[in-house]
């Protein structure tokens, strides 16, 4: 009786409790009989709030109870004065939930369709590939995956066709080349999904599948992107080695059988526009390469960048206009005019090196060698207040307004054909 | 390749030029509460200078950054020489913008600001700002500002025409003891270079007060594995 005084005296009043915090379990191992009395007393206790896991039953069985932070001091007390050994089982209850929730939205937050995917965030790399099988085994019809090679570190190089028929004209679009520039990995997801929402729904873009087969590599450049994630957010280039050198990486929009080693390309390896040992040496470039090639019908080559908010064509290497200057020029007033309409952000367009700077061994001065005429590069959003760390709420504003520079390239395409 | 007369204005010649006058405007007028970005050059033109320099005259406007996404627009117009000397030397200046004088709603703010930071057991210092993800939180923002302002003038004094500088990200910033009244930080910046790509780390010392504005005391430049290379310029 005196312990219950005891404790009473210590007794804290009882205030309403979202939270376990500081709640603790012990776990008491009565020794005798008298101590089990003692403790079926306590459990009838209801103002202490004590939640017994294991009831007080026999002394040779543990007593597990949970015990609420305000009567914490007051059945510690008690289980002292009566020299009842306990230990204590779990520190500190809520942290323990804590990890736990923590475990299960790490499970819950893997999406379980493409409806379900987080558009308005950043994804890495085991992520975004979940997200093409889903997108293909939902729309298997219209989708499908295809691996046009590996990485240096082998990972494979995925992309997406979505096509309606046979031998079709193709249109491609990359995204991650560079692999820092995150809105642009970001953006590529948004637009698959946006194809196949609109497949069927909106006339322009069925108008254009029906003809033409696009293909979209999301993460051109796998290895960097994963780098951009485990070591270092700046990172741009490949992830190949260089020998005779400890810089690690080529660029792969120096990589290109264009104007290749010329200036606007660096010959050194420690550099971040270091051409690489020869044209086409990297695989994530050298698989696009064949790719193109053997397809041999891509009638249009858009290849995603950030920052500065540029839509650029032909060439880098050269001052020399493209032959098709004029058309090229005008598209891209359209497209940049389209993108524009929708949020008010301004782009600069022309050739890329009377815009942006002189550039060797570029992707779409090489695309546009092969004959793709409809070649352009972008550079999203912005223009260098965040640069490549753009907030991830930018994400889908900016795919949409690019979406809309997109379907002008490729209904001029479409419309166009050569 | 450098073209004489008038230049496109949103072309790069005509933008790296720009954005040297706004490095210099954000030395002079930037605070934790206002930093200006450039929004468009509407008119650029550029001559050789007898003593082999090149000057390019701009008109152009800019935003301030602090105030909401897209504030008002504030006109300015710039002279800036680009010397030809044996070693590098930074641009030169001259910079008239509309109305800056009228500026002074961030009063307030800045004083809380210094009243906060400036006790003796204040010790900010954080990492990564933004994050990864592109988030900067509310406490933080004041100090992106002031890296910004900061690094400034380091973008000003490097800058040359062949290159245009950004601040990619605050690598750190930790708070020093405050020193004759003046907050005292040492931050870590990433500038991001547009022509070359590189993106160089440089530590500085900088102190701020509403009175006496943002002074950078010590720069330093830091290699960053792997490209441990010299320095531009």
């Amino acid at each position: 009786m005196k312990g219950l005084l005891v404790l009473t005296a210590l007794f804290v009043a009882v205030f309403g409790k979202k939270t376990f915090e500081g709640d603790q379990v012990l776990r008491i191992t009565p020794k005798d009989e008298a101590q089990i009395s003692l403790l079926r007393e306590l459990s009838e206790q209801e103002h202490l709030g004590l939640d017994f896991w294991r009831e007080p039953v026999h002394e040779s069985l543990p007593v597990d109870v949970h015990v609420p932070f305000h009567s914490l001091q007051g059945v510690r007390a008690f289980l002292g004065y009566h020299q009842i050994q306990y230990n204590v089982m779990i520190m500190d209850v809520q942290d323990l939930l804590d990890d736990e929730e923590r475990e299960m939205v790490k499970y819950r937050s893997f999406p379980r369709s493409t409806d379900d995917f987080v558009y308005t965030n950043y994804h890495d790399l085991n992520s975004i590939y979940s997200f093409m099988d889903m997108l293909v085994a939902e729309n298997s019809n219209l989708v499908s995956k295809i691996v046009i090679g590996q990485s240096y570190e082998n990972r494979p190089l995925n992309v997406l066709k979505f096509s309606t028929g046979a031998n079709r004209p193709g249109i491609w679009i990359d995204t991650g080349i560079h692999s820092r520039e995150w809105v642009t990995q970001a953006s590529g997801i948004w637009f698959s999904k946006k194809i196949v929402t609109d497949y069927g729904r909106d006339p322009v873009l069925t108008d254009i599948l029906n003809n033409y087969d696009i293909f979209l590599e999301i993460v051109t450049n796998p290895d960097g992107f994963a780098y951009t994630h485990s070591r270092d957010r700046m990172w741009r280039k490949t992830r190949k080695p260089n020998s005779g050198s400890s810089c690690v990486g080529v660029d792969p929009n120096r990589n290109w059988d264009a104007g290749f080693g010329g200036a606007g390309s660096s010959s050194s390896p420690c550099t971040e526009t270091y051409r690489g040992p020869s044209a086409h040496s990297e695989p994530e470039v050298k698989a696009i390469v064949d790719f193109v090639k053997s397809h041999g019908k891509i009638k249009a080559f858009v290849s995603i960048h950030s920052y500065s908010q540029m839509l650029l064509y032909p060439y880098g290497y050269t001052s020399t206009p493209a032959k098709d200057q004029a058309e090229l020029h005008e598209l891209a007033r359209k497209a940049i005019t389209s993108l524009q309409s929708l949020y008010n952000t301004r782009y600069t367009y022309g050739s890329i090196i009377s815009t942006i700077y002189q550039a060797s061994g570029g992707t779409i001065d090489w695309t546009y060698n092969q004959g793709i005429k409809y070649s352009y590069t972008f550079e999203l959003r912005d223009t260098g207040r965040y640069g490549f760390i753009l907030p991830a709420n930018q994400i889908v504003p900016t795919a949409e307004e690019t979406w809309l520079a997109l379907m002008a390239i490729m209904e001029h395409t479409k419309n166009n054909p050569y | 390749m450098a073209s004489t007369g008038d230049l496109e204005p949103t072309h790069y010649p005509a933008r790296r030029a720009a954005t040297v006058a706004l490095h210099y405007l954000n030395t002079h007028h930037g605070s934790p509460f206002r930093v200006f970005g450039l929004q468009q050059v509407h008119k650029a033109s550029a001559e050789d200078v007898a003593a082999g320099g090149r000057k390019y005259k701009l008109d152009f406007s800019v935003t301030d950054w602090a105030s909401g996404s897209e504030g008002p627009a504030l006109r300015c117009s710039a002279d800036v020489l680009f010397p030809q000397t044996e070693r590098h030397s930074g641009p030169e200046v001259q910079l008239r913008c509309e109305a800056l004088q009228q500026i002074n709603r961030t009063a307030q703010e800045e004083h809380a600001f210094y009243q906060r930071y400036i006790s003796p057991d204040s010790a900010v210092s954080a990492r990564d700002i933004p994050d990864s993800y592109g988030n900067v939180s509310e406490e933080m923002q004041p100090f992106w500002r002031l890296a910004r302002v900061a690094a400034s003038f380091i973008m000003l004094r490097e800058s040359s025409e062949r290159t245009e500088f950004n601040m990619a990200q605050v690598a750190s910033v930790a708070q020093q003891g405050s020193s004759e009244e003046q907050l005292m930080l040492e931050f870590v910046v990433l500038l991001h270079d547009f022509p070359s790509q590189e993106i160089i780390q440089w530590k500085l010392l900088a102190s701020w007060s509403p009175d006496r504005g943002v002074r950078v005391l010590q720069t330093e430049w830091q290699p960053r594995c792997p490209h441990a290379t010299k320095p531009p310029n």
